[in-house]
């Protein structure tokens, strides 16, 4: 088991690698120049003379492979720099968000898992009965509904009908559990319902499935307790595409965006690869967007639409690792969940 | 809709009742929330562009004139670090007197030295720092603080709009002694003689300030304190008004946005509106063929039904005014009644479009040419006033094409001349002609003439505008200026001017709309009712 950990570990190093090269050299061709947007934005005065010192400055005046060999040695030194737009550290940046999208994707899974196992249960048990009926249908209006819409009826139902609206700055839990739950509770209702039907749909049909299974059968046949084949026998291993995916969304919901910035970036393979996913994460961005959340997905939108290069290679890397990092714990839950994973 | 009607009619008075509501006894305490729909990039004004910073940041600082914060015109320079000022008869040497017990925010006295460094920092940056405001000041020669309470500035030739420069509301004033230890220490930290003490900024979230209670003006603040929520969707914006989590948001409201806000909450909000001092501009790029004629540039102002536009568009658009270059109703503003003599400002639309049509085919111009009209990727005002002048111009027989371009990319589009018609913009901190006319002066001179032509004739109205001491002298150039750039040439197209809404809380007292997002920010003057 720790040879495998061990190797899946150091097969991390040339993905994240990779991803540095290309999201370095990809943002540079992509067309729009920070110094142009932040001093010819709205000034008639701009000088060249300055936006060549501000370039100077930030080091867009150097060839692209020395700008490469910095960074590079920086993330060696675990400096990630500053970012272009605000100067402040990128680890601060990042930090101040962190927190926030964390405990929002934790909610989210939260709320997801606690409709998501029981719904899909339920209704490959109750298979084409009135409830299965229901549950397919609550699960398909919550894949057609972006969240963000979801979000907007939150806020006017509130709005209308309580006159109240959730606070709009950020407080961690452990200072006030009160109002942190007030502001986080409606955006993870607002996306756990949509990643709950991706979930419930996904349990139901593995469920369907192993419950054919002859191992099934044979321990109905043995007389064991329903209860006991459900959950031992059948749940357990109807659970292996289930993790996936809520590990997937996991994943998705600490990234944010990837997509929404890597289409503004117009990097045309990464979108590609990324449009399959492209409904769930816009649906976070614009959500953080419609609850005034100050998420890693709103971060990453600004630092694309800037053109913060130093700041959009950092959060690419940092969503990099964090699907990595969440297929790795997937892998190992996998080998756990199923003995012939880990001896192969 | 009668309720409706009567509901806007009742905010809107309300508001135009605000200068004088000021003149109520402010009441002290209280907190201020509002809402900025943008983040300050750094805190240094001196370099940056966005009203991110200045909403949030300026409540610490002073300059050493401002804007009249009574002042709806927000042209009216009044003192503020300097308490008076005097001009040499050649116009050359303006001297300022500076106020005494004045104290930055660390408890150290505030002199002429102080003054003299944060201008030398905008005029005069070294080497490593950038002064986007560099340009401005090209007529200033010498800058000197001859005493603890005098600053001096000598400039090389008289100058119309120098006293407004002094105003301007990103020239805040710093401590000299940081300057000299760090140039750049201002884009990380805050210390200014304001009316408000930094107490916290969490990036991308809020920017908290408390009261100053050494405020040097006596009285002032009446808040106990602020707190700016960074948010930029207009949707979440107008959430946060309704639901009266925040009291006002200070750029502007789309007239929809308006009615909601008015319609939820009836004499609980105040609406304010003013013409606003930024403007769509259409370049036409004189180094594209057919555009370097100036019988297709006149054609494509002519085909422009401005009042039947301005109908339209003002009721889904934060545009509104006719005006030329300078805001209607402004000191140096051409009257309504002239104004219709300008190609393309007249009332009668048909006879001006034959024209259009007759122009078009002398410059060998087919009927359904087409181009592309390339527009900035920011959906207010730019698409709806982008689908308007695509309409507008199809009645002359012109099929154009609408290309939307990233914001980031945009600039680089513009300036890199990579169009043949592109939207264009220009907004001002404050309606002076020197401010809004340097855009327009050859291309070798401007670094934003987009529309990319040389014509000395307009550099040298230009100069003669902003150094004639006279204001009725100054007024004859710029109306020959206005005439030369959008009537006789027609280098740029001038659309309709911007229309600023702010719809606010009732509760909010002492602020007062101008055409500027830029002023009026430093709060000293705005308090809370119960």
């Amino acid at each position: 088991m720790i040879r495998y950990i061990v190797k899946r570990v150091l097969l991390m190093i040339p993905t994240l690698l990779s991803v540095a090269v290309l999201v370095f050299f990809l943002m540079r061709v992509v067309p729009g120049d920070i110094v142009e947007l932040r001093f010819a934005g709205e000034s008639s005065f701009a000088q060249k003379e300055s936006l060549d010192k501000e370039r100077a400055r930030l080091g867009l005046d150097q060839p692209m492979w020395k700008q490469f060999a910095s960074w590079m040695g920086g993330i060696l030194r675990f400096d990630f720099g500053t970012s272009m737009w605000t100067g402040a550290s990128i680890l601060e940046e990042v930090r101040l968000r962190f927190a926030l999208s964390l405990q929002l994707a934790i909610m989210a899974t939260f709320i997801a898992v606690l409709l998501a196992i029981p719904l899909g249960v339920l209704a490959a048990l109750k298979q084409d009965t009135w409830v299965d009926y229901v549950v397919r249908i609550f699960s398909i209006a919550g894949l057609a509904t972006p969240s963000f819409w979801l979000g907007i009826m939150f806020i006017l139902g509130l709005l209308i009908v309580f006159h109240w609206l959730p606070p709009m700055v950020y407080t961690p839990f452990w200072q006030n559990p009160i109002q942190n739950l007030a502001q986080l509770i409606w955006p993870a209702l607002a996306v756990g319902y949509r990643y709950s039907a991706v979930a419930t749909r996904m349990t139901r049909s593995a469920m369907l499935e192993v419950l054919r299974e002859d191992y099934i059968r044979t321990a109905r046949a043995k007389g064991l307790w329903q209860q006991l084949i459900l959950s031992r026998h059948a749940l357990k291993n109807a659970m292996l595409p289930v993790l996936t995916i809520i590990a997937l969304e996991f994943a998705f919901l600490m990234g944010g965006l990837v997509v929404h910035a890597l289409k503004n970036a117009m990097l045309p393979v990464l979108t590609v690869i990324a449009l399959e996913f492209a409904f769930l994460m816009g649906g976070l961005v614009v959500t953080e967007q419609v609850f005034n959340l100050n998420g890693l997905g709103l971060l990453f939108v600004e630092a694309v639409a800037h053109r913060d290069y130093t700041l959009t290679q950092a959060l690419v890397l940092l969503v990099a690792f964090v699907f990595i990092f969440v297929n790795f714990m997937v892998d190992l839950a996998y080998a756990w969940i199923d003995p012939r994973i880990r001896l192969r | 809709m009668l309720r409706r009607f009567l509901l806007l009619a009742t905010a809107v008075l309300i508001g135009a009742a605000v200068p004088a509501a000021a003149q109520e006894k402010p009441r002290y305490g209280g907190e201020l929330v509002f809402v900025v729909p943008s983040s300050p990039p750094s805190y240094d004004a001196h370099r940056e562009e966005t009203f991110g910073t200045i909403h949030p940041i300026a409540p610490h600082y002073n300059t050493l004139l401002r804007t009249d914060p009574t002042d709806k015109t927000g042209a009216k320079v009044v003192p503020d670090l300097a308490e008076s000022w005097t001009i040499s008869k050649d116009g050359r040497t303006y001297t300022l007197k500076l106020r005494h017990g004045v104290k930055f925010h660390d408890g150290s006295e505030f002199t002429s030295k102080d003054a003299k460094a944060s201008y030398d920092k905008i005029v005069n940056p070294p080497a490593g720092v950038a002064s986007n405001r560099k340009g401005e000041y090209v007529d200033v020669e010498a800058i000197q603080a001859p005493d603890p309470y005098t600053v001096v500035f000598r400039l090389k030739y008289p100058s119309a709009s120098f006293l407004n420069s002094l105003a301007s509301p990103w020239n805040w004033i710093y401590k000299a002694d940081i300057l000299a230890k760090d140039m750049r220490w201002y884009e990380q930290n805050v210390m200014g003689t304001g009316p408000f003490l930094f107490v916290e900024h969490v990036k991308g979230s809020h920017w908290v300030g408390k009261k100053n209670p050494n405020y040097w003006d006596k009285g002032k603040p009446y808040l106990d304190g602020y707190r700016a929520i960074f948010m930029t969707d207009s949707a979440a914006q107008v959430a946060a008004i309704r639901g009266e989590r925040a009291m006002i948001q200070f750029r502007g409201f789309s007239p929809v946005e308006r009615d909601t806000l008015v319609n939820a909450l009836g004499p609980k909000i105040t609406v304010q509106e003013s013409a606003w001092n930024c403007v769509i501009l259409v370049a036409l790029n004189h180094e594209k063929k057919p555009f370097d004629d100036r019988r297709v540039r006149k054609a494509l102002t002519l085909a422009l039904d401005r009042y039947q536009g301005s109908t339209a568009l003002s009721k889904i658009a934060i545009v509104k005014e006719v005006g030329g270059v300078q805001v209607p109703g402004t000191k140096f503003a051409t009257p309504a009644a002239d104004l219709e003599k300008l190609s393309g400002y007249g009332h009668d639309i048909n006879k001006a479009r034959a024209e259009a049509r007759r122009l078009l085919k002398e410059a060998g111009v087919p009927d359904g040419f087409s181009f592309v009209y390339k527009n900035r990727g920011i959906p207010m005002p730019y698409e709806p006033l982008g689908v308007w002048l695509i309409d507008q111009w199809r009645q002359i027989g012109l099929n154009v094409r609408q290309e939307v371009i990233e914001a980031a990319k945009y600039y680089s589009e513009l300036r890199g001349g990579n169009f043949e018609a592109a939207a264009d913009f220009q907004c001002g901190y404050t309606v002076d002609p020197d401010l809004d006319l340097y855009k327009f002066e050859s291309k070798d001179v401007s670094p934003s003439n987009y529309s990319r032509y040389v014509d000395r004739t307009l550099d040298e109205l230009y100069e003669k505008q902003g150094r004639a001491t006279d204001a009725e002298e100054r007024k004859k150039y710029i109306r020959e200026f206005e005439r030369r750039l959008l009537d006789e040439e027609v280098h740029y197209i001038y659309t309709l001017q911007w229309h600023r809404i702010v719809p606010h809380s009732s509760r909010v007292h002492g602020w007062t709309i101008t055409p500027s997002h830029y002023l009026n920010q430093q709060l000293d003057t705005v308090w809370l009712s119960e």
